[in-house]
């Protein structure tokens, strides 16, 4: 497993080199990516703040959840923070499974939770203006 | 309250915006919870105030809830929900049972 949160360009390679083993016949990759508009407003970049430290510990408390629940061989994720321009990726999940059924199931239901848990938070700007985008609280 | 100790708190995203900070310490008194710390730091920033109902709390990295005591040496994290990833919305069944939170 691999968890990383960082300033630097993700690279899905390396992240699909440390999932990748030989009795895994799939390895599905998300790769999340900055889009140009949001509620009908056009985005000019994003700027990502995280809690580094948690942030790593959440996902791997979350991978070791998704490889109980399906079939999976290893799971590698990566979080970009800072600021983005469009088409830049800034979230990539890496998930390797014998099959390619429970890698996407997997890899459908980890982003899915990511987006949740992760404390990690996005900033949209736009010409004239800026907003941080939050989540749905949790509700507990 | 007779101060007991410190613990320091760390502001992400819009929190950090409106206390112009990013991390700062609260007075630990007798059975302060991360609760209390919350309320103490809005006194010192009026604009945090309100947020009760959607933010969470982590100490030393883990989350916890509001009424969780703090101890001296503590890193207390008031988290305002998250909004990493790409940019469409996550689907998760809340009635999904987890671990993590």
């Amino acid at each position: 497993m691999f968890f990383e949160v960082t300033p630097e360009h993700l690279n899905p390679e390396k992240l699909v080199s440390h999932v990748r083993m030989d009795e895994a016949g799939a390895v599905v990759l998300f790769y999340g990516v900055v889009r140009d508009n949001n509620m009908g407003r056009r985005v000019d970049h994003l700027e990502y703040d995280a809690y580094p430290e948690m942030a790593e510990k959440v996902m791997r408390e979350l991978a070791t959840e998704i490889m109980g629940r399906f079939p999976v061989t290893d799971i590698a994720i990566q979080h970009r923070t800072g600021r983005l321009e469009i088409g830049e990726a800034s979230l990539l999940v890496a998930v390797s499974s014998p099959h390619r059924k429970e890698g996407f199931e997997a890899a459908a239901a980890l982003v899915d939770r990511f987006k949740e848990v992760v404390p990690v938070w996005k900033k949209e700007v736009w010409e004239g203006g800026e907003e941080w985008i939050e989540g749905e609280p949790v509700k507990r | 309250m007779a101060s007991v100790g410190k613990v320091r708190v760390r502001l992400f995203a819009r929190l950090a915006d409106m206390a112009g900070t990013r991390a700062t310490e609260v007075d630990l008194g007798e059975g302060l919870t991360a609760g209390d710390a919350y309320r103490m730091l809005c006194r010192e920033h009026p604009a945090m105030a309100g947020l009760e109902g959607s933010l969470m709390y982590a100490v030393n990295a883990e989350y916890v809830s509001a009424d969780q005591p703090l101890r001296d040496g503590d890193e207390l994290a008031l988290i305002p929900p998250v909004s990493g990833g790409s940019m469409e919305l996550g689907t998760w069944n809340l009635e999904q049972e987890s671990d993590v939170l």
